[in-house]
């Protein structure tokens, strides 16, 4: 039986605002699922209805085997819901937080203690239990998050944006606590993000949300091998990239470029063996070049390849809604 | 049910945590009900010599006003509470869990009312030392408890309703100050109702500010009238009633966003 399955998910908000235009995907028991996307895609909505927080306009999904419409107290019982906003009391202590997380989710106050002593103790927040959140570090907040979530053994848990706005000591740490959660047996996690090595590191299997719909899923590395080759970034001295786009794809060795002001980007097999050719092109022609840049595909190209639209201007986009 | 109450508890147990644990609050929220009797008790101090006022001290006449103004003022600010929980998440967590979603009010409410109540206590105390008196003794200072409790978690549900509509402080801030001192004024809070214009005599009939501080008066003084006393507390009653429809409102309309 899949923990997740969702299908022909819709929702507009009530200001008009799409946010969910048929959303579907499934993941199965103990499986680690990544949600990718830039901001506004659509992926916290998505969680939100899985978590019975949100309705749904059109579409069923189903987690640990309930209707989240029609059997939401079950649904509630199977998950645990760590929000992008944390959600954390931070005028209370670590212990306080996990004590009220327990006693709402219904955990009897003896199995309670125990848990809870367990909680701290992996997290490794056993020696701040009794200190007001306030004083936590983000990386000690964000722990607790994840513990309070934990707190009554759920089946399914929805993690959002897990790492956003920690810094990349405390992301490695998260990696680590959510890669042994990961190996927990019978755990199923959903997490959201907007980093591809985020996805790539912990997610088995991850969908590309855009606008309102996923556009692609699997295994990272699957997803990686359709996009073979290196991301070649020309920065034109002045003018407009487009009559540059026009040289390089002539050369024959370039899949994919696109444009962005005096920014031309194109992918090709081997970036460092393209170069040559492609600055003599430019040069021919007498478009001068200010700089240039190779790299291995990033997020940008694989939201590029699938969806067609450039990641940072949809998420600057989907930010500013 | 049971299972309700006991999330209505367990979040009310943190909501006076939280409360105690702010010094600054606990400071503000205990001395200044003393300092406004003080204050207002001196200020007007010559108002008694005016026909329509029967008492020859004016903290007698206006303690039962101090206490239902303070109960007000603290409960129209308790939404800010709220507006902290939503931007920080918590409202969200907690409703992705078997919590009973009405209990995220109700305990905001209760903790409104209870606070009104220790600040009553507090006020009548002071105002005892100033030599006033609660004429109708126990079941005087029992009415004026239930009165400012009634008062204090009317205006909590209102702000709350109005804090998970707007769902940001600086409308909040606007439309709470917009209201605040008017409610105050078209009453009988410091002075007696013969003595308001007669528009405002009329108006203060539908100012909740305005019940509380009549019932709370008839009770501490000798020749109370039960059938006001009975009246305005009744329409408390429908009062709270009434903001906790508006606040459970409020929450549905807060839902449909998320």
């Amino acid at each position: 039986m899949a923990a997740i399955e969702v299908e022909g998910l819709e929702k507009t908000y009530p200001k008009g605002v799409r946010a969910l235009d048929g959303v579907g995907f499934s993941v199965a028991e103990g499986e680690v699922f990544g949600l990718l996307g830039p901001n506004g895609a659509g992926k916290s909505t998505t969680v939100k209805i899985l978590a019975t927080l949100s309705t749904l306009d059109a579409g069923t999904a189903r987690v640990a085997g309930y209707d989240v419409v029609r059997e939401a107290g079950a649904v509630r019982r199977s998950i645990g819901y760590v929000p992008q906003a944390s959600g954390v009391d931070v005028h209370a202590t670590g212990r306080e937080n996990i004590l009220l997380q327990g006693r709402v989710q219904r955990v009897p106050p003896g199995e309670l203690r125990r848990r809870m002593d367990e909680l701290l103790e992996t997290f490794g927040l056993g020696d701040f239990a009794d200190r007001i959140v306030r004083t936590y570090s983000g990386g000690m907040k964000r722990r607790l998050d994840v513990a309070m979530g934990l707190v009554h053994r759920p089946v399914v848990l929805f993690l959002d944006e897990p790492t956003t706005g920690l810094d990349p000591e405390a992301r490695a740490a998260m990696w680590e606590e959510l890669e042994r959660l990961a190996g927990e047996e019978q755990l199923t996690i959903l997490l959201t993000t907007h980093y591809l090595e985020e996805a790539d590191r912990l997610a088995k299997r991850v969908a590309i949300v855009s606008r309102g719909r996923v556009v692609v899923d699997g295994p990272p590395d699957q997803l990686k091998r359709r996009l073979l080759g290196d991301a070649v970034t020309v920065e034109l001295a002045g003018g407009d990239a487009t009559a540059a786009a026009a040289v390089v794809e002539r050369l024959g060795v370039v899949e994919e470029t696109v444009t962005d002001g005096r920014h031309l980007r194109a992918r090709v097999e081997h970036g460092a063996q393209a170069v040559p050719g492609i600055l003599s092109a430019l040069e021919a022609s007498g478009i001068a070049v200010a700089s240039v840049t190779v790299a291995r595909p990033s997020l940008d190209d694989v939201y590029l390849h699938f969806t067609g639209r450039d990641f940072r201007s949809e998420d600057e986009a989907g930010s500013a809604r | 049910m049971t299972a309700a109450v006991q999330d209505t508890l367990a979040m009310l147990v943190r909501h006076q945590r939280n409360f105690l644990r702010q010094p600054i609050w606990l400071v503000f929220a205990l001395t200044q009900p003393m300092f406004w009797l003080l204050l207002y008790s001196q200020l007007f101090r010559r108002i008694i010599d005016l026909p329509g006022f029967d008492t020859d001290s004016y903290v007698q006449f206006l303690a039962p006003g101090v206490v239902v103004m303070t109960a007000f003022f603290g409960a129209v600010w308790s939404g800010m509470a709220m507006i902290d929980d939503l931007d920080r998440g918590v409202v969200p967590r907690f409703l992705a869990t078997r919590a009973h979603p009405g209990s995220l009010v109700v305990s905001q409410v209760l903790h409104a009312a209870i606070i009104s109540i220790v600040q009553t206590v507090i006020i009548l105390g002071t105002a005892w030392l100033l030599g006033a008196r609660v004429e109708r003794g126990v079941a005087g200072w029992l009415v004026i408890t239930v009165v400012a409790a009634l008062v204090g978690a009317g205006f909590a549900g209102i702000s709350h309703g109005i804090a998970l509509i707007v769902r940001r402080e600086e409308p909040l801030i606007a439309i709470l100050n917009f209201f605040g001192l008017p409610l105050t004024f078209i009453s009988a809070t410091l002075i007696a109702e013969t003595l308001m214009p007669g528009w405002m005599q009329w108006a203060a009939r539908f100012n909740p500010v305005n019940w509380g501080v009549v019932a709370a008066r008839e009770m501490s003084s000798l020749d109370t009238d039960w059938g006001r006393v009975g009246l305005y507390t009744g329409l408390l009653l429908a009062f709270v009633a009434l903001a906790s429809a508006l606040a459970t409102r409020a929450f549905g309309v807060y839902r449909k966003t998320l």
